[in-house]
């Protein structure tokens, strides 16, 4: 019990002053039937630092983890170097075991932090403004279409095609109580993204349309005229980024007129954790701001005309607007965030251009000598550092026999939609900075081998 | 973009008061200013190397070229040179510039490093924020969750692959549920507000497949968070307030005569944010369940009764878990948290996906929307993945310190240290439900007493001086001018003892209308912010100055 600092003769001390005589009477509200007597039963007790140790690692150790494999797996969740630092600047204890900043004058270190924050995420996404953070793409995806039924009072969103399965139930869970109508399809396996078939479905009831970019099957496609066939009918574009490095290679969704853009910032300062904590990015148009949920930082001047930073706009939010708020979330991913915003310091406009240009190179490199095995097929024309290969097989066996041979071969179509016969032969291909050449032979070769 | 080259920036000349002289950069010694990353970063500059794109295997690379490549192994496949135009990016590729600041990686590191000694964390001093409970984060959690078997594997790769990942998450449920008294328990909410959201959406789906979706009504009381009225909102639901008593406690009369065939269940903090036990829990969740409701307990304040009482054994349905705040997982300025929800067995089939299986010693992932009919009631998928992993691993390693004797040891002294600063403080302070009986985890304060203009905020700023994190302010609602102090488990004797002289001090000072108090804090990297500045003219992103010239015009 090395955590806790009371000594027993503390604890009676304090009991003399309270005038309790055991610790039992600060409990007498609890009624009787409802204490328990002593430690609960069939759980085992404390446990010393070096046991718990050998405990965790054992467990660990029963993981294949990225590093260890030729490792190929995106669909949301990339394996990127962190450079030590971020990692090491994480762990200061003013930023790991600090809260919310309720009291500015002492938290200008988070403030000034999510300040920046919010001003890098704005001009990756290419949006006015950006929030302090969200808990993951998934759930900002999801308050966009509540922000847009806000914004349009019209509760039919539009969901491409290509928008992530797992990003598609969330939106269906949460629809199926909120009342919005979701439009949804499954992807084909073809080379382009489904933006005409998006424009078509666009009508007078559509709050929004949701697409993501780079899509599901790692495909790119020009969205402004997606947007103007959604501001034509008042309704807004929801552009949903799952791999912000993309944004170091290709125009940022705000730059072709997004009203909103969401996106997973894991990619940046944030490991794979087995899926999370993660990040979520949310940034907006000026004219939507109070409509925005989430935690926002601003800039003030203190007593002394000082620059200083506070959260503020807070009249959307819960702890004042209760069932009238803009959303119910009361946190956001502050160290997550930290570690996104560091990384994206390091690498400064211009190594963020580097990274995303040795991604590319990569990934098209792999995507040529992937599809020279026989059988296989590229879908994608366009594609950043992810792309979309159709086998002669199902998927999602081949993915099963090469982790037996120790290879991490991408994200089988099969495992992302069930059921769906059309797509069992789809395999997820994300290659990037870490991926070496030896990998990508690698999987090839055992590809070929298996197929043959 | 205006780029300040020296990382130094003029600001305006000090008060020189007394014998003090100014600094012209503005630091005080170890209290060192620090400028935007847009005013002394620019955009060529960069922290980290990178091989260039550089021919393919066999062919020569450039002279002094940074590799990515370990020794010995062959480096990052890269566009041929003849390909070093060709562009997969459907013609897209970017053309304007992000404006996004670099900087070295020492000059990284000085610029957090200094941020972050203008923040106060749980590591530097006592963070008594009430509701909030900040305790000690142990750095054996940090490290369990930074091995790489837990934070360098993918949520999408195959399950056998990650069979460990899995046995973290299948032990801290079994500790959760065993803990609760409850039946099952969903890991994946992100947060204590969305595990709130996912307890609603249970009861939802649990009324609608019995055909009562016609229950449109959510109770909640009045000291209630914001969060909650808010989550049954989002949820569908209208929020009908239910009173407090003079005590502080749920009215249970009133709560009882409201109930009927379009209430869909309470929602109920137990215990409470006045810091008390609701006694009447069970005989609530009697007639709720005997109305043909549900009972959603916030258990953001679990650590006051964990390993001595069982929510379950109270009647209640759904509670969420607020790991940082029970398990120590550190809460890094705002989150990220974790929310796992508890489930009654009425609502353990409506839980959402996805959920660990143990199935023959073999963990399987119940991921899919066909998940087999013993989960078809299931209300569908909240996050894209797993939940927040990392923060499993850190609160099974708490767990697994403490065991089952020391959580109950946590709770008891969580509920003996904010009793004794309730008593040592209430002679001062006034303590409006000092008389209805021990507090729990948390020592509620008012503002009654104060010489006139002084409130609650005064206090709160003067303690920043004394060098304490202040407590929550204003809340709960019910109390006017609420101070709202929780020291949980994690604080000795002695650190009490000097709260208690620091707050009885500034009490003493805010009662005898001591003026210095209203411009307090006087030590803190900054005075008093102007909020409401910030919220009539927002400025939430940098905005490059315009140029000296053209502001000269």
């Amino acid at each position: 019990m090395r955590y806790l600092p009371l000594t027993q003769p503390d604890r009676e001390a304090m009991l003399a002053v309270i005038g309790a005589s055991t610790i039992d009477d600060l409990f007498v509200d609890v009624p009787e039937a409802a204490r328990l007597d002593g430690p609960v039963r069939d759980l085992p007790m404390h446990a010393s630092e070096m046991a718990v140790e050998r405990h965790m690692s054992a467990l660990a150790k029963k993981n294949l983890t990225a590093g260890e494999a030729p490792f190929f797996l995106g669909c949301g969740a990339y394996k990127h170097h962190v450079p030590a630092s971020v990692d090491h600047l994480i762990q200061r204890g003013e930023f790991l075991t600090a809260y919310t900043p309720y009291q500015p004058e002492i938290a200008q270190g988070t403030l000034q932090m999510l300040f920046e924050f919010q001003t890098q995420v704005a001009r990756l996404l290419g949006t006015d403004v950006a929030n302090a953070s969200m808990y993951d793409g998934s759930t900002a995806c999801w308050e966009a279409i509540v922000m847009a039924r806000r914004i349009t009072k019209r509760g039919r969103a539009i969901l491409s095609s290509g928008l992530h399965p797992h990003y598609v139930s969330v939106a269906n869970t949460m629809a199926k109580f909120t009342g919005d109508v979701l439009d949804t399809t499954a992807p084909e396996l073809v080379a382009d993204m489904d933006l005409d078939q998006l424009i078509a479905k666009i009508d007078d009831d559509t709050s929004c349309v949701v697409v993501q970019y780079p899509d599901i099957l790692g495909r790119i496609a020009d969205l402004r005229p997606l947007a103007d066939a959604c501001h034509a009918k008042k309704a807004l574009l929801i552009a949903v980024v799952t791999e912000p490095v993309a944004m170091g290679a290709i125009t940022s969704p705000g730059e072709m007129d997004a009203d909103i853009v969401v996106g997973e910032g894991q990619s940046l300062g944030v490991g794979l954790q087995f899926g999370g904590p993660y990040v979520g990015l949310f940034g907006c148009k000026d004219k939507y701001v109070r409509q925005m949920p989430g935690r926002l930082c601003g800039e003030t001047v203190d007593a002394d005309g000082r620059r200083g930073f506070v959260l503020t706009l807070s009249t959307r939010e819960q702890h004042i607007r209760r069932e009238k708020a803009t959303s119910n979330i009361c946190t956001n991913s502050g160290l997550c965030a930290l570690a996104f915003s560091i990384h994206m310091t390091l690498l400064g406009e211009a190594g963020l251009r580097q990274l995303a240009e040795v991604n590319h190179a990569g990934a098209v490199s792999a995507a040529e000598r992937l599809s020279q095995i026989p059988g296989v097929e590229l879908v994608n024309e366009s594609f950043f550092n992810e792309f979309t290969l159709k086998l002669p097989v199902e998927a999602r066996p081949v993915v099963r026999t090469l982790a037996d041979r120790g290879i991490l071969a991408g994200v089988s179509l099969g495992r992302l939609y069930p059921g769906q016969d059309a797509l069992a032969n789809g395999l997820v291909v994300a290659v990037t900075e870490t991926t070496t050449a030896e990998d990508v032979e690698t999987l090839a070769s055992a590809l070929q081998e298996i197929l043959a | 973009m205006s780029i300040n080259q020296s990382g130094w920036r003029p600001t305006s000349p000090e008060q020189n008061t007394g014998t003090v002289p100014a600094s012209v950069t503005g630091n005080k010694a170890l209290m060192l200013e620090e400028a935007l990353i847009f005013e002394i970063g620019d955009t060529h500059t960069t922290g980290v190397d990178f091989a260039a794109p550089s021919p393919r295997r066999g062919e020569g690379r450039g002279e002094g070229q940074p590799s990515d490549a370990a020794p010995g192994t062959t480096p990052h496949p890269t566009l041929s040179p003849e390909g070093r135009g060709l562009s997969r990016l459907g013609n897209l590729t970017r053309k304007a510039p992000i404006g996004l600041p670099g900087l070295s990686e020492p000059e990284t590191v000085r610029h957090y490093t200094r941020l972050s000694r203008q923040n106060y964390g749980i590591d530097l001093g006592f963070f008594p924020l009430g509701s909030c409970t900040m305790k000690h984060n142990p750095r054996l959690n940090e490290k369990m969750a930074r091995l790489p078997g837990f934070s360098d594997v993918h949520p999408l790769q195959p399950v056998d692959t990650v069979q460990g990942a899995l046995e973290v998450i299948h032990q801290l449920a079994h500790w959760l549920v065993t803990l609760t008294g409850m039946t099952s328990v969903a890991m994946s909410p992100k947060a204590g507000a969305h595990g709130e959201l996912c307890g609603i959406l249970a009861i939802r789906a649990a009324l609608e497949a019995k055909g009562e979706g016609a229950r449109k009504i959510i109770l909640v009381p009045e000291s209630a968070h914001g969060t909650n009225p808010a989550t049954a909102a989002f949820a569908g639901y209208s929020v009908e307030d239910i009173p407090a008593t003079a005590e502080g406690r749920v009215d249970t009369a009133a709560l009882k005569a409201r109930l009927g065939p379009d209430v869909a269940g309470v929602m109920i903090t137990n215990p409470n944010t006045c810091g008390l036990f609701e006694r009447d829990m069970r005989e609530i969740s009697d007639a709720v369940h005997a109305a043909g409701g549900f009972v959603y307990c916030d258990g953001a304040n679990f650590n006051a009764i964990v390993g001595r009482v069982r929510p379950g054994d109270l009647g209640i349905d759904a509670m969420h878990i607020n790991l940082h705040k029970t398990f120590s997982t550190p809460h890094g300025g705002g989150g990220p948290g974790s929310g796992p929800v508890v489930f009654s067995e009425a609502l353990t089939p409506y839980a959402p996906l996805p959920f660990v299986e143990n199935q023959d010693g073999q963990f399987v992932l119940v991921e899919e929307e066909t998940a087999g009919e013993h989960h078809a009631g299931s209300f569908g998928r909240m996050v894209a993945f797993h939940g927040q992993m990392g923060m499993f691993t850190r609160a099974l390693t708490y767990i697994l310190s403490h065991g089952a004797d020391g959580l109950r040891q946590v709770s008891e002294d969580a509920v003996l240290n904010a009793n004794y600063i309730l008593r040592s403080l209430d002679d001062t302070l006034d303590a409006p439900f000092g008389p209805s009986g021990p507090c729990m985890h948390e020592a509620l304060f008012s503002d009654t007493g104060l010489a006139a203009g002084f409130s609650t905020i005064d206090i709160a700023k003067g303690l920043i001086d004394e060098g304490f994190h202040p407590m929550t302010m204003y809340f709960p609602l019910v109390v006017h001018g609420a101070m709202l102090v929780e020291p949980t488990e994690t604080e000795s004797k002695a650190a009490l003892d000097q709260f208690i002289a620091a707050l009885r001090s500034v009490a003493e000072r805010a009662k005898a209308g001591d003026p210095s108090l209203k411009t307090a804090p006087h030590f803190a990297p900054r005075a008093r912010l102007d909020e409401t500045l910030a919220a009539r003219k927002p400025v939430l992103v940098w905005k490059d100055p315009a140029p000296l010239a053209q502001a000269a015009e």
